[in-house]
């Protein structure tokens, strides 16, 4: 038998860890203890391996169209004037926008790469900013503080920051498209308080950042960091900057959503 | 069921209405296929349509997964109920962790059917914590809030059922996969 359990291996920390379900002090504890233990450090990677294997979006069955019509059906029956939410369009205004931000995407990147020396460090958002975003979104995973105002009503949500934050931040709703808004936190980056609006898809989490920005808006820039998809765009006097473990596609689609639902 | 206020069908069409696909997956993993899984969502939203007006809207996707778990039994006792009986084994201890061998390539490129058909075959009592930990994201209080056990009890059926896959999943040719004392 590979290894031996030591007296402080606790598994079922393990497993909590690994479902984020761990306060500040254990985190901290367990953190250094798998730094120490071969064992449990694998048994954590395990944990993972199997929570990406059933990320698969396979494995999520989505209502089938027939029970939402069967379901507006009775409601209206009942008295309910109302419609239920039909399952988001294969709309092809959105491939549309999906195409026409990949065209834009792709010569922004031409733009970029022919005037690199010049606008670099003017254009891209510097390294250091990248590098906050995520680690803010990785605090707020690990700390177990994904949020101050936990609700999936964004008319809860923008109000709270009222009186918190001296500018208004956006809050879309985008259930109908599989992204569930879970809440909103006060976060602070490159010393300003920010924004974050949470929202979630099948397991992942997304940290939308937003603060005020007067960067003129533009195409998605696209990138990642230590296996976490970044997305950033600037709108309406905004910068918007989006960090998941979620795969690059959908993180795309969620901002692409958010740019058309304005 | 008597008719519902214009205000009322609103509010439960922007509140409830988005998570139809969080309802019917886990309605579908529970009764384990389509047809069953529409009947099941589908009196559990009208149901919840019931209850909404004593509903607090902080925690909509809990409450609507407890109406469709409640649902799901009543259903259950009805057709299936040899179901009911199904043994958890827990009487055995619970699994303590995992060894290090290399499964974790094994797990992450574990293939999508051999997946899906090991969580089928996991007892109710199993399933239901993974299914609303791993798809739903759920913490172990909400867990523990719909199935009403308390959190110890989640975290242990959760450690069995994850053993139970990764044996599954690897192969089953180290039944010691993910128990360190064999």
């Amino acid at each position: 038998m590979p290894g031996s359990e030591k007296a402080e291996c606790r598994p079922e920390m393990v497993q909590a860890y690994a479902d984020g379900q761990l306060g500040v002090a254990e985190t901290l504890e367990l953190e250094h203890h798998l730094k120490t233990c071969a064992n449990c450090a694998a048994a954590y990677r395990n944990h993972r391996a199997l929570s990406a294997a059933l990320a698969d979006p396979a494995l999520y069955y989505k209502a089938p169209p027939a029970l939402r019509d069967r379901l507006g059906a009775a409601l209206t029956s009942r008295g309910a004037r109302t419609e239920v939410a039909p399952p988001p369009p294969p709309a092809p205004r959105r491939l549309l926008w999906r195409s026409l931000a990949l065209a834009a995407l792709a010569a922004f990147v031409v733009i970029m790469t022919a005037t690199l020396s010049i606008r670099l460090g003017r254009t891209a958002p510097s390294e250091l900013l990248v590098r906050d975003v995520v680690q803010s979104h990785v605090r707020s995973l690990l700390l177990n503080h994904l949020t101050d105002v936990p609700s999936s009503d964004q008319h809860t949500v923008k109000p709270w920051f009222n009186g918190k934050l001296d500018f208004s931040p956006p809050v879309k709703d985008l259930a109908a498209d599989g992204f569930v808004l879970v809440g909103g936190r006060i976060d602070v980056i490159e010393d300003r308080p920010v924004a974050a609006l949470i929202y979630r898809r099948r397991a992942h989490y997304i940290n939308l950042f937003v603060w005020p920005s007067a960067d003129q808006p533009g195409a998605l820039i696209v990138t990642a960091r230590r296996g976490f998809n970044v997305i950033h765009w600037n709108e309406m006097g905004m910068a918007c900057w989006a960090v998941s473990d979620l795969n690059r596609a959908e993180l795309q689609q969620f901002a692409d959503l958010l740019r058309t639902a304005s | 069921m008597g008719p519902t206020s214009p205000d009322t069908a609103r509010r439960f069409s922007q509140v409830v209405l988005p998570h139809l696909d969080a309802a019917y997956n886990y309605a579908r993993w529970l009764t384990r296929n389509d047809q069953d899984a529409q009947d099941v969502a589908h009196e559990a939203m009208l149901r919840a349509l019931q209850f909404f007006d004593s509903f607090n809207r902080e925690q909509v996707r809990p409450w609507l997964l407890a109406i469709v778990r409640n649902t799901f039994y009543t259903w259950l006792k009805k057709n299936r109920p040899l179901e009911l009986a199904e043994p958890l084994g827990e009487d055995s201890p619970a699994p303590s962790g995992v060894n290090p061998d290399p499964s974790e390539i094994a797990i992450r490129n574990a293939d999508r059917r051999i997946l899906a058909q090991a969580l089928e075959r996991l007892p109710h009592g199993y399933r239901e914590p993974l299914i609303l930990r791993e798809f739903e994201g759920l913490s172990y209080q909400e867990i523990a809030g719909i199935l009403e056990v308390p959190i110890g009890t989640v975290m242990s059926r959760l450690a069995r059922a994850r053993k139970r896959l990764a044996q599954v999943v690897t192969g089953g040719q180290r039944k010691d996969a993910w128990q360190r004392k064999g």
